[in-house]
């Protein structure tokens, strides 16, 4: 389970060392989730068109360890966005993945960028 | 900078340390904390919540790190044994000194065990840390799997109670025996605790009174307890709760003056015999008792610090030992003193043994104070009288009122408003947060709403009694500053769920965005999108397929999400008539896609453990064969029950079967602010539990009576009645007058029972609406009824004619793959996820 856990770190945009292409933007439904596999890992993906956003983090919810992410809910709390898990409805922020219920666990999130139509997320090796 | 030292890191422990670290003068000092327990302090007062709860982390009051990040330096699991009061020194178990410029006791105190016989023996046990719930749980766990049952409680005051309740609640056959003749002797008088006696007892508790308990028998293991007029009671554990010895050893190894049935004697600056030591919370005898609660334990805290601090606040003279009882599935409350009947005041009682209410007051001779009192059965009005009472507050007229309510027209509240109060009314007494305090937070404009002053000033963070006081004085306070105070859904709509519901109405709304657009705001989040979509859905009968994004996720995926993410298939069998073909596919399209089955308790049947790209491909099947989506996933109707009726049933009076299938077809799909259950019953035997659902029909002579707001949960309720004798057509008018009614008006996630309870006028305004239609509104109603049947699709059979929406079910964007990293458990002859 550890291992699975530590399979997601935070990657910040500078220390991107590939972008994978994931699909077309029209593959993503719009204000809500989707999830992409990348090799062993399993990214939840979110483009909110009011203020076309992108954000991705990952697929596991650190609170049972169930890969749900991607179907939860999204929108903002007081402007920061977020994503609420489906099983038990936790919150995490989709900008730094914090926890927004004050509980310690938190979720690893990747940068994401769009170019000539397709998305594309980064990872760090 | 000077240092304190505090010992014992409990509820008042913590409470001292979360003073210190907002006090203007933390920065002189530093201080280091020694608790016994291995973990922080946590909540005793919600202590029996450990049993439900998923860690017992979440009864910490705060977590390990809060410490560290506000410059207090914890020690767990190291205890004090003595202080060198010469030297301003303490020495630990581990033998090492630590020494002090100010030092604080709050070792809070430990049950006390009786002298009895035998109390070596395996079986029993106390109730006061976490790790005593932990091995009650265990050694009920090991008795019960060798089919023993019986655990008794020795004791009946309020704590007793309260594990007798947690000990029932974990499966075993739970006996309260009390020394007394009464229960709660020092809260209630004999009234009162006889009707709480009953109350217990039709919980399944068993009550001895008057039991002197002399020994314990058993071989190693407790088998039984034997009394001293010579009767045993057979019981295979016991949970010993016999009041509270405050834990002073610390102090008689070191000198310091404790009183003679123990406790360190202070005085009202919280200062011990010796200078520079205080003493506070349960540990603490001032005024020559002890006081087994937090809220004077919290003043304590206070009164040390501000002392310490070189401040003068002195402790009050008179503690108020006022409680309410937790748990027990009864309102219990007593305050002030509740038994004087001197000289000078009266009693005024109120019994009615049907409803199971006590109320008594004991006012003054001349009938101008509130004296004390005790509430059994309903304890709602225990906030006003406790205001009246703690304040001294003149009473009304006809103080009988007070109990009795005021009859006849136009009734107020009792208390007049309550921004009477005076600002020094004490209303939150755990965190001790006067009313003035809670008006300021909101003057002041530091504070905007409810959640707002609750974080500010703590006020109901504690046992949450005082809440609902609370709650109005915050509307009240904003009321009269011109502030209109709106159940609003969410930060992003600031309106209640009957205003969306009109305005989406009003302005044609057809869409979440252009709402958010036109009367909200921000990006939306998981409460107000799944209320929306419901509004959508009751005015215009869009299934969930229409704005797929702001759905709650279940009704996004058309499934219920289970345990490890995989999904459960119900399709719907109305009234539970099912024929045997059906069952066959049932069963094929289950052993297909290998899902675990189970009969539901509403009648159908649960194909469990079917993955995301899975659904369509099991609906396909289904469809074919006839099926039509169950809605279990939605908050929309589920079943409308049934039982056989006259078709079959030798007592049937009508055709219950028939009846259940029509109204589960019309109203299916239909969504609402909660789920909708019905039931449909031949006779009054009631074999459909048609009251305990949200409608329930029930043939009588002569037609039907319809029952509605019927509940079953966590808090169940009977359905009452709202008309009787109908023919088949007026009950189903009736219906749809109620359920649009209801979709209407009620707030999100309320269900019918609830929202009757709120609803002005309740059952007979209800009667007046759907009967005898005094609003006038009964065609249209039935006219938007009519209309939503008719728009009826199942949103299976959509789903998998549309490529669009099958794109959904994929797990990943990028691949054809399927989620490997599920994992099922074999369980008897199918199969679970694996445990948590
Ligand atoms: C499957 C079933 C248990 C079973 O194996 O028998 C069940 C399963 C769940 N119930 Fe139930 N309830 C089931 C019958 C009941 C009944 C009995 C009945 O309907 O006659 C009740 C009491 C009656 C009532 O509702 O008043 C019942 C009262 C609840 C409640 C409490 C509702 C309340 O108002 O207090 C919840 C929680 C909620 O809805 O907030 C709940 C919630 C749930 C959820 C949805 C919890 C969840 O969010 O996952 C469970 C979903 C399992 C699933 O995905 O299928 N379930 N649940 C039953 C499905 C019936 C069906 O065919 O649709
Ligand atoms: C089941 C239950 C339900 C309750 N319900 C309510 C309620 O509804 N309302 C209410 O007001 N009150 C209630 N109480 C009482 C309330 O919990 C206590 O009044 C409160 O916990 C007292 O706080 P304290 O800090 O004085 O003692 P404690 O919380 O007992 O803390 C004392 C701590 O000091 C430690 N300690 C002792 N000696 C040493 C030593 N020598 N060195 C180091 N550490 C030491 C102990 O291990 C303990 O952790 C309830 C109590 C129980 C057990
Ligand atoms: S009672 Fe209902 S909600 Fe609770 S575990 Fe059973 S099925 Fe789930
Ligand atoms: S599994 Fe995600 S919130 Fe519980």
């Amino acid at each position: 389970m550890e291992e699975l856990v530590n399979l997601y770190q935070t990657v910040q945009a500078t220390e991107v060392l590939s972008w994978v292409s994931v699909g077309s933007v029209s593959d993503f439904p719009e204000n809500a989730g989707a999830c992409i596999k990348h090799k062993s890992r399993q990214i939840a993906v979110y483009h909110f068109t009011r203020t076309n956003k992108w954000y991705a983090c990952q697929n596991l919810c650190p609170h049972k360890m169930e890969m749900v992410l991607s179907r939860g809910l999204s929108g903002d709390a007081a402007g920061i966005p977020k994503l609420a898990c489906p099983i038990h409805k936790k919150t995490f922020s989709l900008e730094d993945g914090s926890n927004l219920n004050g509980e310690e666990y938190s979720i690893a999130t990747y940068p994401v960028k769009i170019e000539n139509g397709i998305v594309y997320i980064g990872f760090a090796d | 900078m000077e240092r304190i030292i505090l010992v014992g890191n409990g509820m008042v422990g913590y409470k001292f340390c979360e003073k210190l670290i907002s006090h203007p003068n933390r920065d002189q000092f530093d201080i280091l904390v020694f608790g016994e327990e291995n973990r922080p302090a946590y909540d005793r007062v919600h202590l029996s919540e450990y049993f439900t709860l998923e860690s017992p982390d979440e009864l910490l009051m705060a977590p390990r790190d809060w410490y560290a990040d506000n410059g207090i330096t914890l020690r767990t699991s190291e205890m004090i044994l003595s202080v060198d009061t010469e030297n301003k020194k303490v020495v630990t178990h581990k033998n090492e000194s630590f020494e002090y410029d100010h030092l604080v006791i709050a070792t809070g105190s430990s049950p006390f065990i009786p002298t009895i016989k035998g109390s070596e023996k395996e079986g029993i046990f106390i109730y006061r840390t976490i790790e005593d719930l932990e091995a009650i749980q265990t050694y009920s766990d090991k008795l019960k799997a060798k089919g023993r049952y019986q655990s008794a409680v020795l004791g009946g005051g309020l704590l007793g109670l309260e594990a007798a309740n947690a000990s029932k609640e974990l499966g075993m056959t739970t006996h309260v025996i009390e020394f007394a003749g009464k229960l709660m002797p020092r809260q209630l008088d004999q009234a009162a605790s006889d009707l709480l006696q009953s109350k217990i007892q039709s919980i399944g508790l068993k009550v001895h009174l008057g039991k002197n308990s002399k020994e314990i028998i058993g071989d190693g293991e407790t088998e039984a307890i034997e009394f001293t007029d010579g009767t045993t009671l057979a019981v295979d554990m016991i949970i010993i709760s016999a009041g509270i010895r405050p834990r002073d050893e610390l102090a008689r190894n070191s000198g310091i003056a404790v009183g003679e049935r123990g406790g360190i004697v202070v005085n009202n600056r919280m200062e011990t015999s010796v200078p520079g030591i205080y003493a506070i919370g349960e540990v603490a005898l001032y005024n020559q008792n002890i006081y087994g609660l937090v809220a004077p334990g919290y003043e304590m805290a206070a009164v040390a610090l501000d002392q310490i601090a070189g401040g003068t606040k002195l402790m009050s003279p008179s503690i108020d030992m006022s409680t309410q009882l937790k748990l027990v599935g009864t309102e219990v409350a007593s305050f002030g003193d509740p038994f004087v009947e001197s000289e000078d005041a009266i009693a005024i009682r109120y019994e009615n043994k049907q409803r199971g209410v006590y109320k008594r007051i004991n006012i003054s001779k001349d009938g101008s104070r509130l004296l004390g009192g005790i509430l059994v059965g309903d304890s709602s009005d225990y906030n006003t009288l406790f205001q009246l009472y703690i304040n001294g507050m003149k009473l009304p007229e006809n103080a009988e009122d007070l109990i009795l309510g005021q009859r006849g027209a136009g009734s107020k509240s009792l208390l007049g408003s309550v921004l009477d109060l005076p600002d020094t009314a004490q209303i939150c007494s755990c965190e001790a947060v006067s009313k003035g305090a809670i008006c300021d937070a909101i003057k002041s404009g530091c504070c905007q709403d409810l959640k707002g002053v609750i974080k500010h000033t703590k006020a109901s963070t504690s046992c949450g009694g005082c809440k609902p006081m609370v709650v109005d004085i915050v509307k009240e306070t904003l009321k009269s500053l011109g502030k209109e105070v709106k159940e609003t859904i969410c930060e992003h709509f600031e309106y209640s769920r009957q205003e969306l519901f009109d305005l989406v109405k009003l302005n044609n709304t057809t869409g979440y965005d252009e709402a958010l657009d036109t009367f909200g705001k921000g990006h939306g989040c998981e409460i107000c999108k799944p209320v929306m979509a419901s509004i959508f859905a009751s005015i215009f009968m869009e299934t969930a397929n229409k704005q797929v994004a702001i759905q709650d996720s279940n009704d996004r995926f058309l499934a219920n999400i289970q345990r490890n993410g995989t999904y459960s298939v119900v399709p719907r069998v109305a009234g539970g008539e099912i024929t045997p073909e059906k069952l066959v596919v049932l069963g094929q399209v289950a052993k297909k896609f290998d899902l675990y089955t189970k009969i539901t308790g509403g009648q159908r049947i649960d194909l469990f453990g079917a993955q995301l790209h899975e659904l369509p491909m099991i609906w396909k099947e289904l469809i074919d064969a006839g099926f039509e989506s169950g809605h279990a996933y939605g908050k929309s109707l589920r079943t409308v029950k049934s039982c056989v009726g006259s078709t079959w049933c030798r007592f049937g009076l009508h055709d219950s079967v028939s009846f259940a299938i029509r109204i589960e077809e019309r109203y299916k799909g239909l969504r609402s602010p909660h789920k909708l259950k019905g039931g449909v019953s031949g006779c009054i035997r009631e074999c459909a539990e048609a009251r305990g659902k949200d409608f329930g029909v029930i043939a009588v002579e002569g037609g039907w009576n319809l029952y509605v707001c019927g509940n079953g949960g966590a808090n169940p309720k009977h359905a009452i009645l709202l008309a009787s004798q109908l023919d088949d057509d007026t009950c189903i008018k009736y219906l749809d007058r109620f359920l649009i009614y209801y979709i209407r008006t009620a707030g999100p996630l309320v269900r019918t029972a609830p929202w009757l309870e709120k609803l002005e006028g309740g059952i007979e305004y209800l009667k007046k609406v759907v009967v005898e239609d005094c609003l006038g509104m009964a065609a249209e109603f039935e006219a938007e009824m009519d209309g939503l049947v008719e728009r009826y699709a199942c949103e299976w059979k959509e789903a998998i004619e549309d490529p669009e929406t099958l794109k959904r079910f994929k797990p990943f964007v990028n691949t054809e793959e399927t989620d490997e990293e599920l994992v099922f458990v074999p369980l008897r002859e199918q199969k679970m996820p694996r445990p948590w």
